[in-house]
């Protein structure tokens, strides 16, 4: 109507009656330094609003600024980043380089490189493959992967195990996993360079073969050549850290690292505490399993004891050692004895555990290919070429065709060229005109150009009539290992309020009969086998009913006798039912609700 | 049907009940139309009956079948993969109706104000196919306001009035009168200044001073009275908005909005297959009986629409279940789980603590009949194999 809105930061603060020419002014004003570089200004005709941002949490990325169809980044400046005269945050000091925020894209017109360039564009994107983040950007040609493949690996190299940090022998995280040789990717990408990812790289270059093998590796399963773990592929250690303080208490009591003695409330048995050492803490390189005692601790009486007969406070001290958690073993990798701030003693151990590869662990190769261990094989039996390659890995072949996830066949046949020239192969996605290259150095080293060999039985020797595509891809091994979620149970603790099994594998729980699983048992008609689930293998209880008046009886074990508290002695009858119906009785009583339950003869 | 022999359908009845079998009358029709064509001999229609008995047994449900769980199951599981596929809404070229489960959601609520209430109108045989009859009907049901009829629309804030020039025109089309929309004018401004021009068809309003504007009139009450005297209603069923004419086989039409009772006292319409998607407007209209076939109709329709086919018996049982007690009861809270008889079923649903202070304060007796309350207390349940149980002779 009159005058275009101008919204900084979402709130309206005024109007401006020329919108082009203040949208371009402001942005002279930030490209000569008048105006901060981090502000970001969009102009939207269609609604005839302005917004402009300066708030933090916007990502922006960086653009070369184009002024007539000609990039304002000459080859002069180029010659000074490379003698380093000029550095990046010179560049936008000087208004050549920008950063845009996703709003301001909106009024840009970006040119991927400098053949598209024309008189309309605005920027220039520095090099296309800067629009990918830290975790995109590893994968090599993400050019010719399917977006949600994309999507998934840069989700998934998150869980990859690698080198961490490089101090990790100083530090006491509480849980870390450490990949064992790691090595730097065979097909790179130039990302990698920025991020520094070959510092620290988080998985190992694979020689993969694509076939199906005896069924073992259906449904995105892998097999694994026995003698490639055996040689230290993708094996990893877990490292968990316990920490324990002794406390002091209020009336100058403390807990007191030591071996507890026989008389402590809680005491385990002597094999628990066989690793001690006489201070009450565990000795380095010793192996412990669940259970066995890192630190001996005994802590004051919570409450002050009664007087015994001879009139004197008889102090029992509880027993609060540290234990190595359930399901979990290793070998005490280091002890470390410190002060906290208040000057008690504090103790940090660390268990290291080595997982090498078994049936179920996960791994994802850099395109979303993801698969857990189906089989482990001896090199013998594994299938190898007519040079006498034996594949590291055998992946399935039906995990490529839908999953259109063609960088991984890229990366393999790249990963294979690289080998065979000793050299590494630049993947940045993008990047055009590297397939001819790779097809080349293949053939000149006598393979075929498509990556496919021959390949032989490892069981029989025969050939395998199909030629089979080989190649070298990097692969992560994925921190979701079957030692950690292996878990069964047959009998085990139960919760103290509803005398129902404890939750989860840490508490060595039951595993749930849920909501749905009980509608299934129901919809089968299955009465008996729904009790039993539900009663019989969770919180059966012998309730004593009063015949009266219908109230839980008492039964008195010392007399051996069965009275109700309101009627007295009289007929009580034992009635089967769950603890958690119990409860909810007593919680109504508790609620001034008088539940009755009718007795009758069984029909 | 009337060209088979009645002595044939008793003689398969004959033989039905020497067999035992008791079927539907329409099994009774149909193997006697198949004895009739195939020209069967006795002993081979005996055979014929007595497998069909057998298959006919054998899809029966079994006493202590859990016909609800697996219902709720068979409707439950597509409805899973509905909220997957996010097009809920689809329709007769510029109609949207609600589809998909937020349409099956209102179903099985039994909700009183649909989203998108829509009718199909049927024309019987005798204007079927009559072209210009349904136009003229479609003109009636459709909503016509006085904005759709003008030529010119003025609001003159100098003298506080409204001016709009009808357009004769398209009054003819709409097949009206000019004397009827200054009648229906009239009858809705009662309170204000009406000046009428028969020559050139404009209508001035302004407003009286009165009680309510003796500060003098406000610009907000003329432009009040414009938006009022615009969206005017001078012609169309009350609820129907617009009025698609489509002819497939015939012509129908379709509308946005619905009123069943209004459509089908008028003329020329096949009162039998004119129908509405609002249910509790056929139950109004029509009774529980229809209620219950609107409910199974739209259920499956919806589910057909999205590719899914669920069993008609699952749904079936769901809309006996919502239509039992002669009123339309809505799945949940307020319906069939918030009216069942245990105290300890209702709890376990919704509103615990309700439902126990209620019981608590009337006193009431759960008498352990149903499913859920014996979970809770950890008994075998009463269906299934829980079903069954020894009963000791009297001597």
């Amino acid at each position: 109507m009159n005058g275009t809105k101008i919204y900084i930061n979402g709130e309206l603060i005024g109007k401006c009656e020329n919108p082009e020419d203040f949208v371009s002014k402001m942005r002279e004003k930030r490209r000569s330094g008048e105006v901060s570089e981090e502000m970001n200004i969009t102009y939207y005709d269609k609604t005839s609003e302005i917004y402009v941002f300066n708030d933090p949490g916007r990502a922006r990325r960086p653009l070369i600024i184009v002024k007539d169809g000609v990039p304002l980044l000459k080859d002069n400046h180029i010659q000074e980043i490379i003698e380093k005269k000029l550095k990046w945050d010179d560049l936008i000091g000087k208004g050549i380089v920008e950063y845009l925020d996703a709003e301001e894209e909106e009024n840009s017109y970006i040119a991927m490189g400098l053949n598209d360039l024309n008189e309309d564009h605005t920027h220039l994107e520095i090099d296309p493959s800067t629009m990918l983040g830290i975790c995109a950007g590893i994968i090599p040609f993400s050019n010719h992967n399917s977006s949600p493949r994309n999507t998934m690996e840069a989700g998934m190299t998150k869980q990859a195990l690698g080198l961490y940090v490089s101090n990790y022998m100083h530090r006491t995280d509480t849980r870390a996993h450490l990949l064992h040789q790691p090595q730097t990717p065979m097909v790179k990408t130039r990302i990698t360079n920025v991020t520094d990812y070959d510092e620290r790289p988080s998985g190992q270059n694979f020689v993969i073969a694509v076939m199906s093998f005896e069924g073992y590796n259906m449904e995105d399963a892998l097999i694994l050549n026995k003698s490639s773990l055996e040689r230290g592929l993708a094996r990893s250690s877990f490292f968990r850290s316990y920490e324990i303080f002794e406390r002091k208490y209020p009336g100058g009591q403390e807990d007191k690292f030591e071996i507890p003695g026989k008389g402590v409330r809680g005491y385990k048995s002597e094999k628990a505490y066989r690793y001690l050492d006489e201070d009450g803490i565990v000795n380095p390189e010793s192996y412990v399993e669940s259970g066995d005692v890192l630190i001996g601790k005994t802590s004051p009486p919570r409450f002050l004891e009664e007087i015994d007969e001879f009139g004197s406070a008889n102090e029992k001290r509880r027993e609060t050692s540290v234990t190595v958690r359930n399901g979990e073993k290793g070998i005490v990798d280091a002890v470390l004895l410190i002060e906290t701030v208040e000057g008690s003693k504090l103790t940090k151990i660390r268990v290291r555990d080595t997982r090498q590869p078994e049936f179920g662990d996960k791994f994802a190769s850099r395109h979303g290919q993801k698969g857990v261990v189906g089989l482990i094989l001896s090199q013998e039996d594994v299938p190898f070429t007519e040079n006498g390659v034996v594949p590291d890995l055998i992946v399935n072949p039906h995990a490529i065709p839908s999953r259109m996830s063609v960088g991984q066949v890229l990366e393999m046949v790249a990963g294979k060229a690289g080998c065979i020239k000793g050299e590494r192969v630049d993947g940045t996605p993008f990047n055009q005109n590297i397939e001819e290259e790779i097809k080349m150095s293949l053939t000149d080293n006598g393979f075929e150009s498509t990556g496919c060999e021959s390949l032989y039985n490892g069981m029989v020797g025969e050939r395998i009539e199909a030629e089979i595509f080989v190649g070298v891809a990097y692969y992560q091994k994925l921190h979701h290992m079957t030692t950690d979620k292996m878990y069964a149970r047959s009998r085990g603790p139960v919760q103290v309020l509803t005398k129902q099994p404890t939750e989860g594998r840490a508490r060595e729980g039951g595993l749930r009969f849920g909501e749905m699983e009980r509608d299934c048992l129901i919809a089968h008609g299955a009465a008996l086998a729904l009790k039993e689930r539900l009663l019989d293998e969770s919180d059966k209880y012998e309730a004593i009913i009063c015949g009266e008046c219908g109230m839980l009886s008492v039964h008195d074990k010392i007399r051996n006798k069965i009275y109700c508290p309101i009627c007295g002695e009289v007929d009580s009858f034992p009635v089967e039912i769950s603890y958690a119906f119990k409860l909810l009785l007593d919680e109504l009583k508790s609620l001034c609700v008088f539940p009755k339950l009718i007795l009758e003869d069984k029909a | 049907m009337e060209d088979i022999n009645q002595k044939v359908i008793n003689k398969v009845i004959k033989i039905a009940k020497k067999k035992e079998a008791k079927f539907p009358e329409s099994y009774i029709y149909d193997i006697a139309e198949a004895y009739d064509r195939r020209e069967l001999t006795d002993k081979e229609l005996e055979t014929l009956i007595f497998r069909i008995k057998k298959a006919y047994e054998h899809s029966k449900v079994e006493s202590g079948e859990a016909i609800g769980t697996v219902a709720a199951q068979s409707v439950g599981e597509p409805g899973t993969q509905m909220t997957m596929n996010t097009f809920h809404y689809a329709g007769v070229v510029e109609l949207n109706v609600t589809l998909g489960l937020p349409r099956l959601i209102e179903i099985v609520d039994a909700r009183k104000t649909i989203s998108t209430p829509t009718m199909v109108i049927y024309f019987d045989e005798d204007h079927r196919f009559d072209e210009e009859f349904v136009k003229k009907t479609a003109s009636t049901i459709a909503k016509i306001t006085i904005n759709d009829v003008l030529d010119d629309f003025h609001v003159d804030y100098g003298q506080m009035n409204v001016e709009i020039v009808v357009s004769p025109e398209k009054v003819k089309e709409k097949h009206l009168e000019f004397d009827d929309i200054i009648l229906d004018i009239e009858k809705s401004f009662k309170k204000h200044i009406i000046n009428i021009d028969d020559e050139d068809y404009s209508i001035t309003i302004a407003p009286k001073l009165d009680k309510r504007t003796k500060n003098g009139i406000q610009i907000r009450d003329v432009r009040l009275l414009a938006d009022k005297l615009r969206n005017l209603q001078i012609s169309g069923v009350k609820d129907v908005n617009r009025v698609i004419i489509r002819k497939d086989e015939e012509w129908v039409l379709h509308t946005e909005g619905s009123n069943l009772k209004a459509v089908l006292k008028m003329n020329g319409i096949d009162k039998v297959r004119t129908t509405t998607n609002n249910i509790h407007e056929i139950y109004t209209v029509l009774g529980i009986e229809a209620t219950r076939n609107a409910i199974i109709k739209e259920a499956l329709n919806t589910l057909d629409e999205q590719g899914l086919s669920v069993d008609i018996r699952h749904i079936m049982l769901v809309a006996d279940m919502m239509t039992v007690d002669g009123a339309v009861k809505s799945i949940g809270r307020h319906g069939i789980s918030g009216t069942k008889s245990s105290v300890l079923a209702r709890a376990a649903f919704e509103e615990t603590g309700k439902h126990l202070l209620h019981a608590s304060i009337r006193g009431e007796v759960d008498e352990l009949t149903g499913i859920i309350e014996n979970i809770i207390i950890g008994q075998p349940i009463p269906i299934g194999t829980g079903s069954v149980s020894i009963m000791m002779k009297n001597k």
